[in-house]
């Protein structure tokens, strides 16, 4: 079982409940007549793929069926927090990595591949080059 | 008002109409009829259903005046009128479904859209396209635990819950209006898949189908 908590429905629900729809606070261009291709472009078809934080739009496609967004590790799989739409994550990149500098435990068990264990960066390393 | 088109979809002669449990319960040369059933399942064949689509605030207002009662405001809550026969179903932060006997439903949605005046708002009748399934008796939930990953204990789904989710892989609105009664909301085209699953489902507990 793996939990998703909707901020509409205000209850944790299973995930076969959800569809993820991609990056999130896509702003469209507000004055498209006179945007450059390269912005069209950028606003169009590219996305962030970071490795740590991202934010991202889902959907609960099967019960409420709104949008909302979701903060998630894409290294750990963890979702760090979910709010709905319209409104700003409260955990970014930045107050990540000032947790993570002040020595604040970072939840466990959101290890799901073999590669993004810590103790496995050597072979990581050592398989890429 | 609004200068919405709208229609009676009931015909006003005496054509048949079929619910969408018609072929299912046709094709079955007899109803499942145990001794001592765990489940009692049964169709409540042609109710009127509406979905109501708009602010709450002036929804609430338009639905408390027309058919005195409240709007359910809390998200997955349920309520019926005294006699049971018509409910309000919050569905998400701007839909609700409202159920009421068969032949109640376009009165009432003029009555609403009078109510409604210019607000920013939209009604559907949906009756055509889904139907309810009551599930009664002990094992109820014991078939509703094999069916759904909804946690329907106790403690997490009272009286006066109903959720939209996934019933063995089909979308149902899944609700509990009574102490020992259960209502599976599910579409026609589900119908079929969803009763067979039921039956199969209960057949350990003792399944009877009444009409
Ligand atoms: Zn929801």
């Amino acid at each position: 079982m793996f939990y998703i908590f909707c901020p509409y429905c205000k209850e944790h629900r299973e995930e076969e409940e959800f569809h993820p729809r991609g990056q999130a606070h896509l702003m469209r261009p507000e004055d498209p007549e006179n945007t450059s291709d390269e912005e069209w472009g950028d606003y169009l078809f590219f996305r962030d793929n970071p490795r740590g934080i991202h934010h991202e739009m889902w959907v609960h496609s099967v019960g409420c069926r709104k949008f909302f967004n979701i903060t998630r590790n894409t290294v750990t799989y963890e979702i760090l927090e979910t709010y709905p739409m319209g409104e700003q994550p409260t955990i970014t990149a930045e107050s990540e990595g000032v947790r993570l500098e002040q020595g604040a435990q970072v939840a466990d068990g959101g290890w799901q591949t073999v590669g993004a264990r810590p103790e496995n960066k050597a072979l990581n390393e050592e398989a890429s080059s | 008002m609004s200068d919405v088109k709208e229609f009676e979809t009931r015909p006003a002669d005496d054509s048949k109409a079929e619910s969408p449990l018609a072929w299912s319960l046709h094709e079955q040369k007899s109803l499942p009829h145990a001794s001592n059933p765990g489940v009692i399942l049964s169709e409540k064949p042609f109710l009127g259903h509406l979905i109501l689509r708009g602010g709450a605030i002036v929804m609430d207002e338009a639905v408390r005046e027309v058919m005195g009662m409240a709007l359910p405001a809390r998200p997955l809550a349920l309520v019926s009128d005294d006699s049971g026969e018509r409910s309000i179903q919050w569905l998400s932060p701007d839909e609700w479904l409202v159920i009421v006997p068969g032949g109640e439903e376009f009165a009432l949605e003029q009555k609403l859209r009078q109510s409604l005046g210019q607000s920013h708002f939209s009604i559907v009748n949906v009756g055509g396209g889904q139907t309810v399934l009551s599930l009664k008796g002990k094992a109820s939930r014991d078939v509703l635990m094999k069916s759904i990953s909804y946690d329907v204990h106790e403690e997490v789904f009272p009286v006066g819950k109903g959720v939209s989710t996934v019933f063995a892989k089909a979308t149902v609105i899944l609700r509990r209006p009574e102490e020992d009664g259960w209502e599976l909301v599910i579409r026609r085209s589900f119908a079929d898949y969803c009763y067979r699953w039921l039956l199969d489902a209960a057949k350990e507990y003792g399944v009877s189908v009444t009409r």
